[in-house]
């Protein structure tokens, strides 16, 4: 690990299924992820493949149907299975979350300046004046232009960019030690993503404040995280420091995301960009065996019979789970 | 705001001018002659005669309907043709009754309707909700005439717990006053409660698995900040609209428990009008549930922007 410092957030093997009416559907499968203090951690994966799933799980999230093993550990204190009560002075406080669509995420009969309140009237013990009076200090801080008029108003009064500030200054409030931002960008324009990016970065900054962003955006993983880690079909397939990934990338499904997205220079004088073939397996049929192989251009037997364990390949910090990474394929090719 | 309020009053007085046609045409298309009824043993066709010209019952419908409005709007009701009596006299005295019944029926009703709603959508799955579903199928399904009856059988024939029939007037003495009323109010919110009960549990349900929930979850405030601040809010504008909408249906559900209580309100004269053909009074009583119904949404929709903000009240788009 090229981090020194004790990991902030530490997720051991986690494992999240749902029971449903035609058995149980496993959506997170031994995901083991540490966040460093001041580290900005990407996840990323196509859609359904237990990204937000995990990170739902991290503060008790989930709706009680939901089946959590594994460990979850918050400087150190466990918080998988912790009281409901334990878990309320955690969210908001030590852990907070931004989520993708700002417009239904905000009440829309409650002014902005009420709901980041909330946040410090519950865990700071504040008047709702005091609280209101923060309030218009952190609008300013995620650079909202004049804040103490906009603290009145209402979500709808504001536009998109505007109301994911809205959700930052909620989320940073109590100065959180862990932000999970779930597809911040998602719904936003990309000249406004570029400025909530921004801001999250300056937070970390001054704040210290770890970040894990989940995304299926590449191109803000590049911009924006330190490492990241790959999620394919509720399990983990790669782990590295986020230019080697992009160098290098292990796994051949991070190789397939990154040859499917846009890169200036990279598909210069093709015209084509490649797309994996096949598609997300179902996640109830989690088979002993690597879940990508039935689309995976290096599969063999023994990618069918046993699931590759995440380990290093080319760095200690650079995780794969592959019995074929690509940068031993290009070496058996060169042999 | 002013365009808006210009806008409700131009419409208020047309459905006010059409349900007054309606009414008086309707009440002389309805087969009896209030001649008649009058008229007692002397049916002689002069006595009739006299009567219709005492009464301008003569003139021709349009005549009639002229000069009805010449005095409504001098704010003259016109006299009870079964009693004499001044019409707003008799509706000074009725009108309290049943103003009071339902207001009550309507807070009863919503106490009752909100409050097993919540419970019913917090409790989902779980037996709390299975019994609130179960009361207010009970409550849409059972008459309220029915239930009054039995109400009365067991609850004030049987234990004596509340008087059977008859009317205190508040400023006489109120306690008496809400023990003679509670019972009626009851009875009368039964069918609201089950329609408030019904549509805040549905509108709790989405509330609840909406986005604004889960940040407000994610926070970490408490259960009851989440469902009380956030969800409920966002719930009552449904509430509010189903009070509105279900208001017709409460003035005609007061007539037959002011009947069963034997309560001295709009209903009773109401039903004694219709039966007696007595013109004047039923003219006034429609025109006046009208106006209830036309105030009374008005304040709805007023509520609307209060409850939530992107609703607003002005004549002009957003």
């Amino acid at each position: 690990m090229s981090t020194v410092s004790a990991p902030v957030l530490e997720i051991r093997d986690l494992s999240v299924s749902f029971p449903t009416e035609t058995g149980t559907v496993s959506a997170v499968d031994g995901v083991s992820l540490d966040l460093a203090p001041g580290e900005i951690v990407g996840m990323v994966g196509e859609s359904g493949c237990g990204k937000s799933v995990t990170a739902m799980s991290i503060a008790g999230l989930l709706p009680g149907s939901a089946r959590i093993t594994g460990s979850v550990r918050l400087n150190g204190t466990e918080l998988v299975g912790a009281r409901e009560s334990a878990l309320r002075r955690v969210r908001g406080q030590e852990i907070a979350y931004i989520f993708q669509e700002p417009m239904t995420s905000l009440n829309p009969v409650l002014t902005v300046g009420r709901q980041i309140g909330e946040v410090l009237q519950v865990h700071e013990r504040m008047s709702r004046r005091a609280a209101r009076a923060r309030a218009v200090e952190l609008l300013t801080r995620v650079g909202i232009p004049s804040a103490a008029v906009r603290v009145d108003a209402y979500p709808h009064q504001l536009s998109g960019g505007m109301r994911q500030r809205v959700m930052i200054a909620m989320a940073v409030a109590c100065g959180p030690k862990v932000l999970v931002a779930d597809e911040p960008t998602t719904a936003l324009d990309v000249t406004v993503q570029a400025g909530i990016l921004q801001v999250l970065r300056d937070l970390r900054d001054r704040l210290g404040t770890s970040v894990l962003i989940i995304t299926h955006d590449l191109g803000v993983i590049a911009d924006i995280a330190d490492r990241v880690v790959v999620m394919y079909a509720g399990r983990v397939v790669e782990r590295a420091p986020v230019d080697d990934l992009f160098a290098h990338p292990q796994h051949h499904y991070t190789a397939g995301l990154l040859s499917a997205s846009p890169q200036p220079g990279r598909h210069a004088g093709t015209d084509r960009l490649t797309e994996i073939p096949g598609l997300v397996p179902v996640l109830s049929s989690q088979p002993d065996a690597c879940t990508f192989a039935d689309r995976c251009p290096a599969a063999d037997a023994r990618c069918r019979d046993s699931a590759p364990p995440l380990e290093g390949h080319g760095g200690t910090d650079h995780l794969a789970a592959c019995w074929h990474p690509c940068s031993m394929a290009h070496q058996e090719a060169n042999r | 705001m002013a365009r808006y309020l210009l806008t409700r009053a131009w419409q208020s007085a047309l459905t006010l001018l059409l349900s007054t046609i309606v009414v008086f045409v309707g009440v002389r298309a309805l087969p009896g002659d209030p001649a008649l009824a009058l008229a007692g043993e002397d049916r002689s066709p002069e006595a009739l005669e006299a009567i219709r010209r005492h009464y301008g019952l003569d003139q021709p419908l349009p005549v009639q309907f002229a000069q009805y409005v010449e005095r409504l709007v001098q704010g003259d009701f016109g006299v009870s043709i079964r009693t004499g009596t001044p019409v707003s006299s008799m509706l000074t005295t009725a009108l309290p009754v049943t103003v009071e019944l339902s207001v009550l029926a309507i807070l009863i009703a919503a106490a009752l309707g909100v409050g097993a709603g919540v419970l019913a959508a917090v409790r989902r799955g779980r037996p709390a909700e299975w019994l609130a579903n179960g009361l207010a199928l009970i409550g849409l399904s059972v008459p309220h005439f029915w239930l009054g009856l039995l109400a009365i059988l067991y609850l004030s024939v049987a234990t004596g717990l509340f008087p059977a029939s008859g009317f205190v007037p508040f400023l006489e003495d109120p306690v008496d006053n809400l023990h003679h009323i509670v019972l009626p109010a009851v009875i009368l919110g039964t069918g609201l409660a089950a329609i408030i009960m019904r549509q805040t549990r549905s509108a709790m349900l989405d509330s609840l698995s909406s986005d604004y929930v889960r940040t407000a979850k994610a926070k970490g405030l408490r259960p009851r900040a989440v469902i009380t601040r956030h969800a409920l809010r966002n719930s009552l504008i449904v509430v509010v609209t189903v009070v509105g909408l279900q208001l017709g249906g409460l003035i005609s559900g007061a007539v037959v428990t002011e009947q069963i209580f034997g309560l001295p309100g709009f209903g009773k004269m109401t039903i004694d009008a219709v039966f007696q053909r007595d013109y004047p009074v039923i003219q006034a009583v429609v025109l006046l549930t009208a106006t209830a119904y036309i105030v009374i949404n008005f304040f709805v929709d007023l509520l609307y922007s209060v409850i939530d903000p992107r609703i607003r009240v002005t004549g002009d788009p957003a």
